[in-house]
Parts: structure tokens; C-alpha cells; sequence
């Protein structure tokens, strides 16, 4: 697993075909090649670098900005459990230590399977519904350590493999932009720098 | 609208209508549409606090050091002056306490998470943060917390040194490396709370310009590996420049202590270089500090050299002079030194009858070339096209290759490049053909007949850039292609790319070829017996020359070979008497670059040893050879130039010439054009052979600096993958490389950027050498490869 396989070539040149610039699909394609490997190898931003007229430096530059984005592998569920105050108030600190006592790791960590991935994780606007967290962001609401139990039981069982598919799947059902309502690549002359307004005219 | 004052506007000019008038201070500064208000101050010496402005890069507003207060409706507003442009009526002020406050508020968060180590960092004393933290910032901090801590200092490249500690994210290093030099391998990464500027994982910041990095860098995050450590500012004494390792003649500062080089800098010189240095130029001064530097005159005694004093070498080869035939004494070489260097070659060459000398290696172009109209980088870059005849200029001009990418990059200019293999500057061409070695001339008019091309081509000037891109290829070609060329587009200028420094100083000064006695027709001469002395003046013919065989046969066929040079080099170690010349940074003098712009180069430090000038040496051979002579000083040999080079007025000695050199037009006799040479058809062997330069191949400079010498690469074969499929070889595995004259062993790579029947060899590489496939009775070369 490394550079983005020929299937995902395919699918990476037609989302660069939406953009006037082949350099504004770098994120797209960054979660094509997160949801090949479960996280982003380093082969692989060479690979989309290569893809979109961008050194593998400044790809990592931008990827490296985005915490959702991992560099190194994670567990097929990445758990979050949210931390700040409204969670913290409401038990997300004992639902972190039943995590990590349930799975045998810390927080922060990867069991040895390669099954699951604990994070914490700052606040996921649901105070309302806390303690929340997610798997591979999906989220769960007023979760107890009993809740808990029963989701990763569920989650090794594979019951939830439909709605929770594994880390780096976006979604289950892929966006198809038919290839006239993409901009696509345009003169060079047309593109400026500054943004446009839409009469045309420059913004500045 | 400000009221004009009548009384004043009688005496001035007409009105630009750019023309901007601001108030900075209280002062009137005029200044044009689009200037930022710190470029306006600055020319007025109102100075404005800043680390991340660079005149010569884009404005980003990253450190927010530089705000000043400008009068707006509502009254006074804080802005960034580097993102600001003026406005006719503007009033700014730069002392108001506001502005001071803002300053000093900057300058404190810059150094909240600053290690303040300045006592061992190596920009403590030229740190424009330490600088400004001083005249600009508060004095006090009330930051008392822990400071962010990273590993420090991580090496981002053979060369260059980064401590993210000191960073204040200025965006300098990554800007320049973006904008400028076109190499983006670093970025800002982890952007947030630990923002820092990192290469990618294992793909180190390798490009050629790295080190300017270190030298705009407002702070000590960036520091080179030959200097770290070196010296404090304080001690480096300095002198201002030019650099001599190509031709593009950089303006830099010399800087040493103790009398030893320690750095160059690059310095802003308008019409050439732009402050910028390649690595090539800005590291080797280390050879000039290198231990295998000759110091003594050493005379050949049997198999080994003995020392002798200056005067017992100089007897001995002004004798072998006195008592050769006549019309034998050969002298190669001259363009590494000065033009006063070179004239007084030159005259000696004239007094005692010598009519084979040559500057150039058989490696460049006739001196025909500077019969066209002569082009400037600046002309070349104002506008209209440049057509590309040339080697890589990123591999052999560096500083030429930024001038022209920028130029590109701002739309001022096109490129059409006709070349054998991919070059530095493809990426940028507007239209980039692949021609194979020989076969330019043929294939320029229906290129430039196209309809765009010439449509193209009739909007603006048109200026060639014309150079040997292939050693392996006889210089007839290029000279053919830049005719088809000149035939298409007659007004053209020519900008001629000549291998190094002052070549074409030389060549105007006395040192080009008499009568089409070219270095190829002395060796052959020298071969074949006919020349009893053979003087290198810096030159290395075994090292340099295409035809290694003809060098070869060449210095062995030499009666007597006398080497004047700073190392003994390959070709130096047959000499029979080795005369140690000063280097770089140890004579004074002037310089010509490719333009034909005479600037100034500086003695610096002590030359090494005994070792002495070649104007020194040619005065001294001129005494004894009986020949009157009145040169004492330097100014005595640039007196009677002027006086004796016409165009080589009193204007373009060291003294009167200024930082941005002058241009002369020095007409050097040309010789008669050599028989034009047409590529014979394929024979059997089915790849052309394509030899041409990297930056750091195995040349002297570069080996005995040893922060370079790890920089040249294995020599390797490169073709086509196609063909790499078709020879049956893998990747990285040894090939045959074989023609009727020899057959040697490479590595063989497979590489896009070579066309189909072409195989690409870097000159001079760590490895087999492929010269010895070459003879330059054949115009190009062909040659087979078999996997083994």
C-alpha cells in the first residue's frame, strides 16, 4: 500500500477535472488515499503531488494543517472521545478510563490488532448530548461505559460494518459529478491570483 | 488632491503619470503607483522595522513588524506597510507612540517563543531580530513561561541547517524557495500551534540555491555547514565582489577572518544577480582554504617534483621559451583569472611571437558569437521571446536560470527552447522542442515558421541564448542552429553562455585563438610534436576537453609543459615545471561576465604559499625574456589596457567601476570559422550520445570543497524507459557503452526527461568516463549499448 492504486488514478483525475486548478483537489484527493490506506502515506502525497503540480512538501504542508488527516497507520475505528467542558462534566473522564482499561491501551494509542485507535478529542458540538464520542466520526450520544462495552463488542463482532465503514471512508456512497458540471482545467491566461467577483471584475 | 506649489513645478519634468507623492513623517516622498509604503520609506532612509519583507520576493504580511499608522477618514489607522501600496496624499507616520507600541508589541511575542541563545548562535552580531529587538522592542519581557522546544539543529540538506527553535515564521526560506528558485521542498508544516518549516519525510532540501536561504534568514533558525561555528560577525572583515565560478559574475561580498575565507554573501546587484548566489558559488571558497593548495614553484626531476624558488622556475621556463622554435609555444587557458591577468598573457603571448594560445577547452563556442548584436540578462529578460540554444542553464548558469524562470513567471517574457534532453528550464518554456544532438539547424525553420511561433516572435525582441549544450556535439551545430535562427528573427541579439568565469574577458584581451588555432588545433599540433613549450594557465585539458584522447596525445606530445595553477590538477601533473597561481579572493582586478560587463574582484586575503598573480607571472617571464617592461602595479596594467583594448575605456578599471559593473563591447579578433561539420547519418549504433554538465561534477573547486565534494553524483547512462525496456537492462544495473573508439561500463537509469535515442551522461561524475568515446574529428557521436 503506498501510491494511490490505478482505480483511485482514475477517480483522483476526475475530481481534479472539477477545479480550474489541478492544486485545489489536493484535499480531495488526500481523503482518497486516507480511505485506501486508512491513513496517508507518505508515498502516496509524493503520488498526489505528482497529481496536481505540487512538490511533496507542500503537500504535506497542507495535510499536516488538518488533524483529521493521519500520518501514521490508526486502528480500523478511530475513537474520539470528546474532552472539553460540557463531556468532561458529564463523566468523559471515566469513559476514557473504561476505554482504555476495556481495550488495554492508553489514550492516544493502537491495540495490537490494528482493531481500534483511542483518541481525545476537543469538543464535537454536541454538548447537549454529553458524554459523546465518535468512530471514525460517526457519532455516539450520552455514551455510559456499559453503552461503551456494547459498541466495541459490536464493532469487533462487524455488526455496525455498514454504518460505521472502516477509518478513512468518507462515505458510504462516493459523490459523482458528471464531467460537464465540472470546470475543469482552464486557459491560464483566465486564472488570476485574486479572487474574482462575479461580474468578472477583480476583488481588489 | 494636494495643491501644487507653481513656483516649483516651472523647473520639473513632465508629469509621470505613475508619479505619487506621500508623506512619511512629515517629509514629501514621491514615489510610483503600486510601491509599498516600505519601499517608499526605505527610499527616503525612514526605516520601518521588518523580517519577512523582501524586496525581491512577493509580500506576504507574515511577522506584522512592520505596521505603521496611516491617516484615514476616520482618522489614524495601524496598517503593514509591506502589504500597503502608497497613495497620492497619503500620510503615514512611523514615530507616533501608537506605532512604537504596536512595534514593541511584535518584537515581544516574536520573542516569547525565541531561545534568546544568541551567545552561541551564529547570526548573534548580524541578526536582524537581535538587531530590532534592540532599536525597536521594549527591553523587557514579561514572558516568563516555558519556551516551545524542538530537536535542535536538524540538517535539512547536505548543507543547510534548520533550528525551529529560533524560527519566527517569517515565510523568507520557504517563499524563496517557492517563488524563487521554482524548488518548493520546503514548507510550513503542522500548521497551528507548532508551525514549522520542514522538508518532506526523507526528500531533503536539495536545491541549488539553498544557501540563500541561510542569508536571508532574519534569524539564526537557517545556518550553512561551512559556516556554522566559524567566526563571530564582529571579526569577518569583508570586501565586495564578483564570483567567478561561471560566467554570470555574480556581485558578492568576501568575507574572512584571520586572514581566512570564511563566507561569501550574495550582494543586490540590479542588472545581474539580484543578491541571489547558486551553492556552487557561494561554498567553494573552502578550496581556496584547502591544504592540497600548491604553495611552492616545483620543478620535475625524473618522476617526482622538487621545490624551487620562483626564480630558479621562472629561469627555467623563460629558457625553454628562449630556445623553442619558432611559433611553438602554446599557451591553453586564462579564463579563470582577471582580464589584467589575461592582457598580460596576452602580451607576452604578442612580445615573444606566440600564435597558438586559446582561453576556451574546445567546450565552448567561436569566438564568432560576439559578432552578433550582444544581448544583456537584463534585455533578455525585459520582454518578448528567448529562444534557448543552450545547456542546461541551471546546471551551468544558475543565476542566469533564475533571472529567466522569473521572468517567465511574471509573464514578461517566453521562452522556446530547443534542447537534446529535458532542461531546468522546460517546465517554464512555452514551447519546448526535443531536437537530437546535431539536428537543431534542421529542425529550427519549421519551428519558427509555425504560425504562433511567428506571431509570436514578431511582438517583441527576440534574444538567443546560445551555448554548447552537448560536448559530444562539435560547436558548428550550435553555431548552425543560431544562424537558422538569426535567419527566421534577423534582429536578434545573442546572449552567448560561456564556460567559466571570465572567458570572455580573456578572449577579448588578448587570449582568443589566431588564425582558427583553436585548443583543439594546438593539441593536435602539440600531438603531433609541434610545440616545445605548452603553457596551461589554469587550464586542465585532461580534465576539461571532450576529446580526452586528444588531450591525451596532446600533453604527451608537449616538448616542455609549464602549469600555472592553484592545484595540481590532472593536466598539472605532467608538467615539467608547476608555477603555484593565486587564487580567488587573492589578486585584485577585474572581471568579465557573459554580457561583456567588467566588474570589480578583490584580493582579500594573502595569497596561499608564494604563490603569485598571473599578470605577476606574465611581467616576470616578459623581464626575462628581454623584453622592456613597465608594469609594476596593477593600476599600470589597466592603464595601458585602457589605452591599448579599444572600448576598454578609463571608465571600466577597478577603481571607477561600481557594483553594477559597466558593459563594454570588446570585439576579440575572430578567428576563421571553422569548416561547418553536417551529422552524418545513424550508422549502427543507435543512441546519440548526449554529454553535458551538472552543477557538481568531480572539478577541481568542487572536490577540495568538502561541502560540495559529497554533491557530485555516480555517472550513470540515461535513456529512454522505453529504450532502457528495449536494451533488456533493468534499472541501476551496468551497461555497455560502446562505439568504434572505445567501450566503457555505466550504470544505466531510465529517465523521461531523455528522448528516444538519445543517451544522456552527466560530465565528470564519480565513475567510468565516458569522454573516452569521444573524438571531435566527428561532430556527434553515436554509440551502442548492450546489457551485460
Amino acid at each position: 500500500m503506498a501510491r494511490l492504486t490505478e482505480e483511485n488514478v482514475r477517480l483522483a483525475r476526475e475530481i481534479i477535472g472539477r477545479y480550474p486548478k489541478a492544486r485545489s483537489a489536493t484535499i480531495p484527493l488526500l481523503h482518497l488515499a486516507q480511505e485506501q490506506d486508512g491513513y496517508v502515506t507518505n508515498e502516496a502525497m509524493s503520488h498526489i503531488g505528482e497529481l496536481v503540480g505540487a512538490s511533496s512538501a507542500e503537500v504535506f504542508g497542507t495535510a499536516s494543517f488538518y488533524e483529521m488527516f493521519k500520518f501514521e497507520p490508526v486502528g480500523k475505528y478511530l475513537i474520539n472521545i470528546c474532552g472539553t467542558m460540557s463531556c468532561a462534566l458529564m463523566g468523559a473522564e471515566e469513559l476514557m478510563h473504561h476505554a482504555e482499561e476495556r481495550l488495554g491501551i492508553k489514550m492516544g494509542s493502537t491495540t495490537a490488532d490494528g482493531k481500534f485507535t483511542l483518541e481525545r478529542a476537543e469538543c464535537q458540538a454536541a454538548c447537549t448530548e454529553a458524554p459523546c464520542l465518535q468512530v471514525n466520526y460517526r457519532y455516539r450520544y450520552r455514551v455510559t461505559p456499559d453503552q461503551l462495552d456494547t459498541l466495541i463488542d459490536d464493532l469487533s463482532a462487524g455488526t455496525l460494518s455498514s454504518e460505521i465503514p472502516a477509518h478513512g471512508v468518507v462515505a458510504s456512497v462516493r459523490q459523482h459529478i458528471p464531467a460537464d458540471r465540472g470546470v475543469g482545467a482552464v486557459a491560464p491566461e483566465t486564472v488570476t491570483e485574486n479572487p474574482v467577483w462575479l461580474d468578472g471584475k477583480a476583488a481588489l | 488632491m494636494t495643491t501644487i506649489d507653481t513656483t516649483d513645478t516651472n523647473d520639473l519634468p513632465p508629469q509621470d503619470p505613475n508619479a505619487v507623492s506621500i508623506t512619511i513623517n512629515g517629509r514629501t516622498v514621491a514615489a510610483r503607483k503600486g510601491d509599498l509604503i516600505i519601499a517608499a520609506a526605505d527610499s527616503v532612509d525612514e526605516y520601518i522595522p521588518r523580517f519577512c519583507y523582501h524586496p525581491r520576493m512577493s509580500s506576504v504580511g507574515m511577522c506584522r513588524q512592520c505596521m505603521v499608522e496611516v491617516e484615514g477618514p476616520r482618522g489614524p489607522m495601524m496598517v503593514v506597510s509591506c502589504m500597503t501600496p502608497v497613495a497620492d496624499g497619503q500620510i503615514v507616520r512611523t514615530d507616533t507612540p501608537q506605532v512604537k507600541r504596536a512595534q514593541e508589541g511584535m518584537i515581544e511575542l516574536l520573542l516569547a517563543n525565541h531561545p534568546l541563545d544568541c551567545p552561541v548562535c551564529d547570526k548573534g552580531g548580524e541578526c536582524p531580530l537581535q538587531d530590532q529587538a534592540f532599536s525597536h522592542g521594549a527591553g523587557e519581557s514579561r514572558f516568563v513561561e516555558e519556551k516551545r522546544h524542538y530537536e535542535k539543529p536538524i540538517a535539512i540538506s547536505e548543507l543547510v541547517f534548520l533550528d525551529r527553535e529560533r524560527c519566527i515564521l517569517c515565510d523568507r526560506c520557504t517563499r524563496f524557495a517557492d517563488e524563487v528558485a521554482g524548488d518548493p521542498l520546503i514548507s510550513f508544516t503542522q500548521r497551528g500551534n507548532n508551525t514549522q518549516v520542514m522538508t518532506f519525510p526523507d526528500e531533503p532540501f536539495a536545491s541549488y540555491f539553498s544557501g540563500n536561504t541561510v542569508q536571508i534568514c532574519p534569524v539564526g533558525a537557517l545556518t550553512a555547514s561551512p559556516y556554522r561555528f566559524k567566526a563571530r560577525p564582529w571579526d569577518l572583515e569583508q570586501r565586495e565582489s564578483t564570483c567567478t565560478t561561471c560566467s554570470v559574475g555574480c556581485r558578492t561580498v568576501v568575507q574572512s577572518s584571520r586572514d581566512e575565507l570564511l563566507r561569501y554573501q550574495g550582494v543586490d546587484s540590479d542588472p545581474v544577480n539580484w543578491g541571489w548566489l547558486c551553492d556552487k558559488g557561494r561554498f567553494n571558497f573552502q578550496s581556496i582554504n584547502s591544504d592540497d593548495r600548491l604553495s611552492t614553484p616545483q620543478i620535475k626531476s625524473g618522476d617526482t617534483y622538487a621545490a624551487a624558488s620562483w626564480s630558479d622556475a621562472l629561469e627555467s621556463v623563460a629558457r625553454v621559451i628562449r630556445h623553442s622554435r619558432e611559433g611553438s609555444v602554446a599557451i591553453l587557458g586564462g579564463a579563470r583569472g582577471t582580464n589584467e591577468d589575461a592582457f598580460m598573457w596576452g602580451a607576452l603571448a604578442d612580445a615573444v611571437g606566440v600564435t597558438m594560445r586559446d582561453a576556451q577547452l574546445d567546450d565552448g563556442l567561436p569566438e564568432s558569437v560576439f559578432s552578433y548584436a550582444q544581448a544583456t540578462i537584463d534585455s533578455a529578460c525585459a520582454g518578448g521571446t528567448v529562444i534557448l540554444l543552450a545547456p542546461d542553464l541551471k546546471e551551468e548558469l544558475p543565476v542566469l536560470y533564475l533571472r529567466l524562470r522569473d521572468a517567465v513567471q511574471k509573464k514578461k517574457i517566453r521562452l522556446i527552447e530547443i534542447s537534446s534532453h529535458e532542461t531546468g528550464l522546460t517546465k517554464y518554456a512555452w514551447k519546448s522542442i526535443r531536437a537530437e544532438s546535431g539536428t537543431a539547424a534542421g529542425v529550427i525553420p519549421m519551428l519558427l515558421a509555425q504560425a504562433d511561433v511567428s506571431a509570436q516572435l514578431s511582438s517583441g525582441p527576440v534574444v538567443i541564448v546560445a551555448g554548447r549544450p552537448n560536448l559530444a556535439e562539435s560547436a558548428s551545430h550550435t553555431m548552425d542552429a543560431l544562424s537558422a535562427v538569426l535567419a527566421v528573427a534577423p534582429s536578434a541579439s545573442v546572449l552567448p553562455v560561456l564556460r567559466r568565469g571570465n572567458v570572455r574577458g580573456a578572449l577579448s584581451l588578448g587570449l582568443a585563438p589566431r588564425n582558427g588555432n583553436d585548443a583543439a588545433a594546438i593539441l593536435e599540433a602539440s600531438a603531433k610534436g609541434n610545440v616545445d613549450c605548452l603553457i596551461l594557465l589554469g587550464a586542465d585539458p585532461l580534465s576539461d576537453v571532450a576529446d580526452i584522447d586528444l588531450a591525451r596525445r596532446g600533453i604527451a606530445g608537449a616538448k616542455f609543459v609549464v602549469a600555472i595553477d592553484t592545484f595540481l590538477t590532472a593536466s598539472a601533473s605532467h608538467a615539467d615545471v608547476v608555477l603555484p597561481a593565486a587564487a580567488y579572493g587573492e589578486k585584485d582586478g577585474t572581471t568579465m561576465n557573459l554580457e561583456g560587463r567588467v566588474t570589480s574582484v578583490v584580493q582579500k586575503i594573502t595569497p596561499h604559499g608564494t604563490s603569485r598573480a598571473d599578470w605577476m607571472i606574465a611581467v616576470e617571464l616578459l623581464t626575462l625574456l628581454g623584453h622592456e617592461s613597465n608594469f609594476t602595479t596593477l593600476s599600470d596594467i589597466q592603464d595601458a589596457m585602457s589605452a591599448a583594448v579599444p572600448g576598454f575605456g578609463t571608465t571600466t578599471t577597478a577603481v571607477a567601476i561600481k557594483r553594477d559593473g559597466v558593459v563594454v563591447s570588446v570585439a576579440p579578433p575572430s578567428s576563421a570559422p571553422a569548416a561547418t561539420s553536417v551529422a552524418g547519418p545513424r550508422n549502427s549504433y543507435e543512441f546519440r550520445l548526449d554529454l553535458s554538465r551538472k552543477l557538481f561534477d568531480r572539478a577541481i573547486g568542487t572536490i577540495t570543497s568538502p561541502s560540495l565534494a559529497n554533491l557530485a553524483t555516480e555517472a550513470n547512462v540515461f535513456i529512454h524507459p522505453l529504450d532502457l525496456d528495449r536494451v533488456g537492462a533493468a534499472e541501476g544495473t551496468n551497461v555497455r557503452v560502446t562505439n568504434s573508439h572505445s567501450s566503457i561500463v555505466l550504470p544505466v537509469r531510465a529517465s523521461s526527461s531523455v528522448p528516444r535515442g538519445t543517451a544522456w551522461v552527466p560530465f565528470n561524475q564519480i565513475g567510468a568516463d565516458v569522454r573516452e568515446l569521444i573524438r571531435r574529428n566527428e561532430s556527434i557521436i553515436d554509440v551502442r549499448i548492450e546489457s551485460m
